[in-house]
């Protein structure tokens, strides 16, 4: 799960983690009087005002301004706020400002990368430092990697002093600095272990002229297995706006669901049948219009839930059902295929291919509904038929 | 002969009075694997379908000699069930629940690395099963047919279509293994691997993996230079679009890493025959005979 910037930077202020004074904001005028009130505090004309997204890449997209005074801030705010911005991240159809960080301006005297990330090779939490502070560290990793120093974390004893003396030094940072860095990295590791994230990453952080350290920037990305310990919290930071409606509903549903952009909608068991069975759609020609993934343990409820989202999109000109049951009934899938069915009506092709666990018993369910539906005998064949079929 | 789990196989279920636990229970039993015992706080003491239930996994061990075990506990109690199933020195540990926090696998991870005794096949995983002797997890046993190769996979279903593809063609199966597709699982590619290297009963092996992670070239590497038997391979996922996570915790194209056509490549440097699509994966390892 994503959350913006303000809000990952709320919460590395709770652990402690020195980052810029700034205030969100939901509107242009929330903006002006947010830069207002933070030159008066600061005694600073310089203002930064920040598209709050969940993608990265915003500086280069314009969306985000250094300005001097309350209207330059102003005016940069209206120009951002509204604005659809087009990222590396966000894809072709980019993604609309609906809110605003309006931050102190401060002087940076160099820019620095660190990150802590689930590292799956070594099986801990690894941190990665670099002297290419605000560089697109993916490019730095590919171009020089060994600009990029890594350590990892036993979970059996947690970070140690010597890896952030390895850390400092590799950054060059002056005395003063390094006692800087471990007293935020230590908090950072804290928070990253005990708020279940699966990325925390700051580019840049920044060193000042005064030799402090701060997070300029601030990415948070939580584990959603772990949402059962932070329910309420994770609920507040939500932001709906950012998440495709049908992927929150099909979530709220217990169900896995992506939209992607062809016309034939796909609903499986299984993750891995889920991805086969778009690449076996698309090797057949076809182009699979979302990943649906019903899991193990569905309900007749979340199926019929399943089948109705992909029977409300309007790009849809065909459905595979492909279920290779363990868990999950055969049974279920056809009960839950019939009432929807039964509800909104069934205007586009449709082919079923059921094998596993009470096989039987769907098959026999989905003879017996009279629902025009094509059966096909594996997946290969059932993508086939449903390829010709939604070419009408 | 077998990889992991046989006849001689005395199963504790964790979990088995849950709805889920018990449904599969059932299903294990019916299909001949020896359930020696449940495992469910407070329980202990009453029985199950004809299965003693104890309170604690030493009990389980000390009454029943069970020497697997398989998890069916929910995500916030899972990796308590699996350390209390290493503190009891199970041999075999199958975790099957879906949706364990990564740091409680950091930590899992870090505790079956400091010992020798207990083998972790899981999370998020179907299970094991050796056809006709054997079945531990969900997985649906009529498909299977005892024989001579072996499939390692991270998904469920896929192993079951493998699996269901093999005995379509008259080619029974010594060992179906689901490691699961976890971003950090107890067992992987390679351990199994080495496994049925090792057994003179496996011809052959089909290998199931999925985008994310570099599980795949590892085991392709690995293939390269050990393993003497011929592998058909499958990867999941040419389709899924970067940055978004596709079902599996551990299914993500992150920075351009862990893609389906980087796996495949190296597989088939490594001199595994990769299947075209899942439909194929019976017929690819059929060719290599």
């Amino acid at each position: 799960m994503n959350i913006h910037e303000y809000q990952a930077k709320e919460l590395y202020r709770k652990y402690g983690i020195p980052v810029p004074n700034g205030i969100p904001c939901m509107s242009p005028e929330e903006a002006k009087s947010a830069a207002a009130q933070l030159i008066e505090e600061t005694g600073n004309e310089v203002v930064v005002v920040k598209a709050q997204i969940h993608a990265g890449g915003r500086g280069k997209a314009g969306g985000v301004k250094v300005v001097k005074g309350v209207d330059a801030a102003a005016e940069a705010a209206n120009e951002i706020f509204g604005k659809t911005l087009v990222t590396h991240q966000t894809g072709p159809e980019g993604k609309l400002v609906q809110r605003l960080l309006v931050e102190q301006g401060l002087a940076i005297k160099s820019e620095l990368y660190l990150a802590l990330v689930v590292d799956r090779e070594s099986r801990r939490i690894a941190i990665m430092a670099s002297t290419e502070g605000g560089m697109d560290i993916e490019e730095v990793a590919a171009s020089t990697p060994e600009k990029i120093q890594t350590v990892s974390i036993d979970p059996a004893v947690g970070l140690q002093g010597y890896q952030v003396r390895q850390l400092a030094f590799a950054l060059g940072l002056s005395k003063k600095e390094q006692r800087n860095f471990a007293g935020l990295l230590f908090k950072l590791a804290e928070l990253f272990e005990k708020e279940d994230c699966s990325i925390a990453e700051i580019n840049p952080l920044i060193l000042t002229d005064d030799e402090q350290v701060v997070a300029l920037d601030a990415k948070v990305n939580f584990d959603s297995n772990a949402e059962f310990r932070h329910a309420e919290l994770w609920g507040e930071l939500r932001d709906l706006s950012e998440e495709a409606p049908t992927e929150t509903e099909a979530k709220e549903a217990g169900l896995s669901f992506i939209q992607l952009d062809g016309n034939i909608g796909c609903l499986v068991n299984g993750a891995g049948l889920a991805m086969s069975t778009m690449d076996t759609i698309k090797y057949y020609g076809g182009e699979p219009a979302n990943f649906l993934d019903v899991g193990g343990g569905a309900s007749q409820e979340a199926v019929t839930k399943a089948f109705r989202i992909i029977l409300q999109s309007d790009a849809v000109q065909g459905i595979f059902v492909n279920i290779f049951g363990g868990i999950m009934r055969c049974d279920t899938i056809a009960n839950g295929v019939v009432a929807a069915t039964k509800e909104l009506g069934l205007k586009v092709p449709l082919v079923v291919r059921l094998e596993g666990t009470k096989v039987d018993e769907g098959r026999k369910i989905l003879n017996e509904s009279g629902l025009a539906i094509t059966s096909a005998a594996t997946m290969a064949e059932g993508a086939q038929k449903i390829v010709e079929l939604a070419k009408g | 002969m077998s990889i992991l789990v046989n006849k001689d196989t005395r199963l504790v279920v964790q979990g088995m009075t849950g709805s889920v636990g018990k449904f599969h229970t059932e299903q294990m039993l019916a299909y001949g694997t020896k359930v020696v015992a449940g495992c469910t706080p407070g329980k202990g003491g009453t029985s199950l379908l004809d299965v003693p239930v104890y309170d604690t996994m030493r009990d389980v061990v000390k009454h029943t000699g069970a020497n697997a075990s398989v998890i069916f506990v929910p995500p916030p109690f899972a990796a308590d069930a699996i350390f209390e199933a290493i503190d009891a020195e199970v041999p075999l540990i199958v975790c099957i629940t879906e949706g364990i926090p990564v740091m409680d696998m950091i930590a899992v991870r870090r505790v079956l690395d400091a010992q020798d005794k207990s083998r972790l096949i899981g999370p998020n995983c179907p299970g094991v099963i050796t056809p006709d002797q054997c079945k531990i997890g969900i997985m649906p046993g009529h498909v299977h047919k005892a024989g001579r190769i072996g499939v390692v996979s991270k998904s469920g279903t896929l192993t079951y279509e493998a699996v269901g593809q093999l005995t379509a063609l008259g080619i029974g199966q010594s060992t179906a293994v689901g490691i699961g597709g976890d971003p950090i699982n107890g067992t992987d590619f390679i351990d199994v691997l080495q496994l049925f290297n090792d057994d003179p009963d496996t011809d052959g092996v089909i290998l199931i993996g999925e985008i994310g992670g570099n599980a795949e070239e590892q085991a392709a590497a690995w293939i390269k230079d050990n393993f003497k038997k011929p592998v058909a391979g499958f990867i999941a996922g040419r389709t899924a679009p970067p940055g978004k996570r596709m079902g599996h915790a551990g299914a993500i194209i992150s920075g351009g890493k862990g893609t389906a056509d980087a796996k495949i490549e190296a597989l088939e440097d490594a001199g595994v025959k990769v299947a075209p699509t899942p439909s194929d994966m019976g017929t690819t390892l059929q060719s290599l005979l």
